[in-house]
């Protein structure tokens, strides 16, 4: 696999929101405009390209099975998978939280237009399962979990701006009362799903 | 609010998916089949349950600024303890399930809930609220999960229900959309539209 072949796969065929609906609450929340929307997809990204070296280093060095032979011979046998979902949740919290104190320093208007959105990303499934789908497909360097990371955060960031764009739209039509708002959206993003599958078996 | 209604509202009036709009990943994901549907919503309610219990004991001593950190690890120790129950005693499911048990730590019904009403209130409440937020979670999971085994695949829980009602001796055939992806956004959406236009105040203007 080159790296060219996982960046397309990762924003097309294995799209978060479209093959497998991750970040779905937020992606719902905050698809009112394309604006705020915009703000949060490249927040995502910003945060799904840091943690996912990370966790993959964390992965590689110490929990997965054998991982730590490097500290000496005697732990071979030693498998720490286990422990994967709080490393990863807890790497995930401190680095949004890291995140935030720093854009708040140094960049005060970017924080003011994300500020809401930041400590959201800690639980924002797209992010935890960008860690969760590295560990199991097992990408050979960190250079490839890089690039799927960011592969991932920009399908994320096209799916929730192309939402918004066709919510903004939206206002301006009739809808049923009963099926407007949540279950018109629930519906476009069904049908925009379907668009996506024919991306799938798509190969490089 | 009375302790009944902690239980019966999530089924209702302020059902967790189609009201307040939270754990809709999961949902979506794992109801290809009933099977998995099931599992996950057995563990979904535990961990809701659990954690609100444990969050609910702690809240006066949780310092408001970490809080968030405190209640991630509390809810990845009880998915964590789930995800290694599943794994041995239900390998096939843990599966087909892969990431989604782990993604359990990030369901938004969860951290919900926590944020929303173990912060504040006394444990016994909380236990219920956590129980029935699970279920009414549950109700939406096991409906589409079943709608879309038995018209996607024509089996209920691994059994030929259409096979052996002999459907496709006269022509029926599955409907293969049904197990796609897109096609649970569009039953949620139905569902929604129905159960708006029975409580004609949740619509939005």
């Amino acid at each position: 696999m080159d790296y060219i072949n996982i960046f397309i796969k990762s924003i097309f065929v294995d799209n978060m929101i479209f093959a497998f609906f991750l970040g779905m609450c937020s992606y719902l929340a905050v698809s009112k405009t394309v604006k705020t929307s915009a703000g949060l997809g490249i927040a995502v990204t910003f945060v799904l390209l840091i943690t996912v070296p990370i966790n993959y280093l964390l992965n590689k060095f110490f929990l997965a099975p054998g991982a730590m032979t490097w500290i000496s011979p005697s732990l071979a046998d030693v498998d720490l998978s286990f422990l994967s979902l709080i490393m990863f949740i807890a790497v995930i919290a401190a680095i949004v939280q890291m995140v935030e104190m720093i854009v708040e320093k140094f960049s005060p208007s970017l924080y003011n237009s994300l500020g809401i959105f930041l400590p959201l990303i800690a639980v924002n499934c797209a992010v935890m399962s960008g860690s969760l789908f590295m560990q199991e497909r097992g990408y050979a360097n960190i250079g490839e979990a890089t690039v799927f990371a960011l592969g991932s955060g920009i399908g994320w960031f096209l799916a929730i701006v192309a939402i918004a764009a066709i919510r903004e739209k939206l206002r301006y039509s009739h809808i049923p009362p009963a099926l407007r708002g949540v279950g018109i959206t629930f519906i476009i993003t069904g049908l925009m799903g379907m668009a996506f599958m024919s991306f799938m078996g798509f190969k490089l | 609010m009375k302790n009944t209604d902690l239980i019966k509202l999530p089924f209702s009036k302020n059902n967790p998916i189609l009201v307040q709009v939270l754990g809709v990943c999961s949902c979506l994901a794992v109801t290809a089949q009933l099977k998995p549907a099931v599992v996950m919503a057995i563990s979904v309610t535990v961990v809701v349950m659990l954690s609100n219990l444990i969050i609910s004991l702690m809240r006066n001593t949780i310092p408001p600024r970490i809080r968030i950190i405190v209640q991630l690890v509390v809810v990845s120790t009880l998915v964590v303890l789930v995800d290694q129950v599943l794994k041995a005693y239900m390998y096939d499911v843990s599966k087909q399930l892969s990431v989604f048990v782990g993604l359990i730590i990030t369901n938004c019904i969860v951290m919900g809930r926590l944020e929303a009403f173990a912060m504040v209130q006394k444990p016994w409440p909380s236990l219920l609220d956590g129980l029935g937020n699970g279920l009414g979670y549950s109700v939406i999971l096991i409906t589409l999960g079943f709608v879309r085994e038995l018209f996607g695949s024509g089996t209920l829980w691994g059994y030929p229900v259409m096979e052996k009602l002999g459907l496709y001796s006269i022509g029926y055939e599955n409907n293969g959309l049904m197990i796609m992806p897109p096609m649970a956004l569009i039953l949620v959406g139905l569902i929604i539209w129905w159960h708006r236009s029975r409580n004609k105040d949740l619509c939005e203007q």
